[in-house]
């Protein structure tokens, strides 16, 4: 049986790892390398590392930090941030990531999905939506950061894209992120309905039972967390028990 | 020492089965020249991308040839891993009918969801049913997970030659053995402890 995922996400900004609240208030929590030895040892499911400024300052991803990173990461390792190219996608694949997730261009432009999985396959593209709540309701995309509005619809654009050829859809709420109150479940359940690729929720985990509830009420294939496993004492490996014991299939390690 | 030869066709990047293949004990080398197989006591070939290309790639730098001569002549120890095991096979359907190495019968074909619950791509960790027994998985506890990114599989695979099967989409072949030949649907090198067991024993075959 395919198992639940729980990936720690590292948030990359200015040559460190940080965590933020809403996507912002960011706090140093270490360095990269640092993180990746760490759980490596500890046999994590598989890591998503996202460079949160790239998009923002208008920069290309940091080839070399992935790369060094990625020699020491013999888990799965997902790369984000400032990915716009085919080019883009095709260097840090060579400097060793297994997926890329694209981000603010695939609001701009979903064709990009269709053009990068035909060349590379659909299991190495991994399309990250941030989305807020509206105040009437419903929910709304942002790019760069959660700083540009698009006003478009989280499903319908994950829907577009998994069309389009995205192998897995990175679901974030950026109301949720940092504030450790559990995952945005409506958002999460909302995608997971519209797709048929895996959906990884993000945003909010704050106790192993939101992953539990992402899960079983949200249909997510995966959770991703930073705050939990930066701030607390909490671990992947505690996490995946808790889920085991809810009858949830995990890796046991 | 052994020399490994991991085969480079261009596609992604080697450096981590290379790298978990130095951690394992072998002395591994990316190559993408023909010559370089000769000198090898094992070949890895390894792989993520499309079929076409890859296949594409192995038989303009001459180094299909090279596998062939080696694998089969030669009888030195080939490990094929993820799309690396697709190519082994006769054909593939993926994006357009294209031909293989055809050191394996069967083709490739596309997962088919059986039932709602199973999403394409067939995407982290999963385990295996062993059929038979053979020396890559010894050591390798029963039922323990190993990481999947792929949406083609391999079929018609002789019953002889299936070493492991996957419970997904109504179950797929996940490891294969033919005299000195061996595929995994999975990526060993991103398996952490028990896909570095299953590369040490590849290693010591």
């Amino acid at each position: 049986m395919l198992k639940v995922r729980v990936l720690p996400t590292l948030l990359f900004k200015d040559h460190g790892l940080v965590k933020g609240i809403g996507f912002d208030s960011w706090r140093r929590v270490g360095t990269a390398m640092q993180s990746v030895k760490v759980y490596n040892m500890r046999e994590v499911d598989e890591l998503v590392f996202v460079d949160i400024m790239a998009t923002r300052n208008g920069d290309s991803p940091d080839f070399e930090t992935v790369d060094e990173l990625a020699d020491e990461c013999f888990m799965p390792l997902t790369v984000g941030g400032g990915v716009r190219t085919v080019d883009d996608v095709r260097r840090l694949l060579m400097v060793g990531a297994d997926k890329v997730a694209l981000n603010s261009v695939v609001a701009e432009d979903p064709s990009v999905v269709g053009e990068i999985a035909s060349r590379f396959g659909s299991q190495c593209v991994v399309v990250s939506i941030d989305a807020r709540v509206k105040p009437d309701g419903g929910h709304e995309v942002f790019t760069h950061s959660g700083t540009v509005a698009t006003g478009k619809d989280p499903v319908q654009l994950a829907r577009e894209v998994a069309d389009l050829g995205a192998g897995e859809i990175l679901i974030t709420s950026i109301d949720r992120d940092g504030t450790m109150k559990g995952y945005d479940l409506e958002l999460i359940k909302g995608v997971t309905e519209a797709v048929a690729v895996p959906v990884i929720a993000s945003g909010g985990a704050g106790t192993y039972e939101d992953m539990a509830r992402a899960v079983t009420e949200g249909g997510a294939s995966a959770v991703a967390a930073a705050s939990i496993f930066h701030f607390t004492e909490q671990t992947p490996r505690e996490a995946k028990q808790y889920l085991a014991s809810k009858g949830i299939a995990v890796r046991r390690t | 020492m052994n020399k490994v030869a991991i085969v480079d066709h261009g596609m992604c990047n080697l450096d981590s089965i290379a790298r978990a293949i130095e951690k394992c004990g072998g002395e591994a080398h990316i190559t993408d020249r023909p010559k370089d197989l000769e000198v090898a006591n094992r070949i890895v070939l390894p792989g993520v991308g499309a079929f076409p290309d890859a296949m594409e790639n192995l038989e303009t730098a001459g180094l299909a040839e090279a596998i062939k001569e080696q694998v089969i002549e030669q009888r030195i120890p080939l490990l094929a891993v993820c799309l690396g095991m697709q190519l082994l096979m006769e054909s593939s359907e993926e994006v357009r009918e294209t031909k293989g190495l055809g050191l394996v019968q069967g083709t490739v074909k596309r997962l088919e969801p059986n039932g709602s619950q199973d999403r394409i791509p067939h995407m982290g960790w999963n385990e295996l049913r062993l059929q038979k027994e053979e020396p890559l998985f010894a050591g390798v506890p029963e039922g323990a997970d190993f990481y999947f990114v792929h949406s083609f599989v391999v079929t018609g695979v002789p019953d002889e030659e299936v070493v492991a099967t996957t419970p997904y989409c109504g179950g797929f072949v996940s490891a294969l053995a033919k005299d000195n030949i061996r595929g995994v649907q999975f990526h060993p090198e991103k398996s952490q402890r028990v896909g570095f067991k299953l590369l040490s024993n590849f290693l010591s075959i």
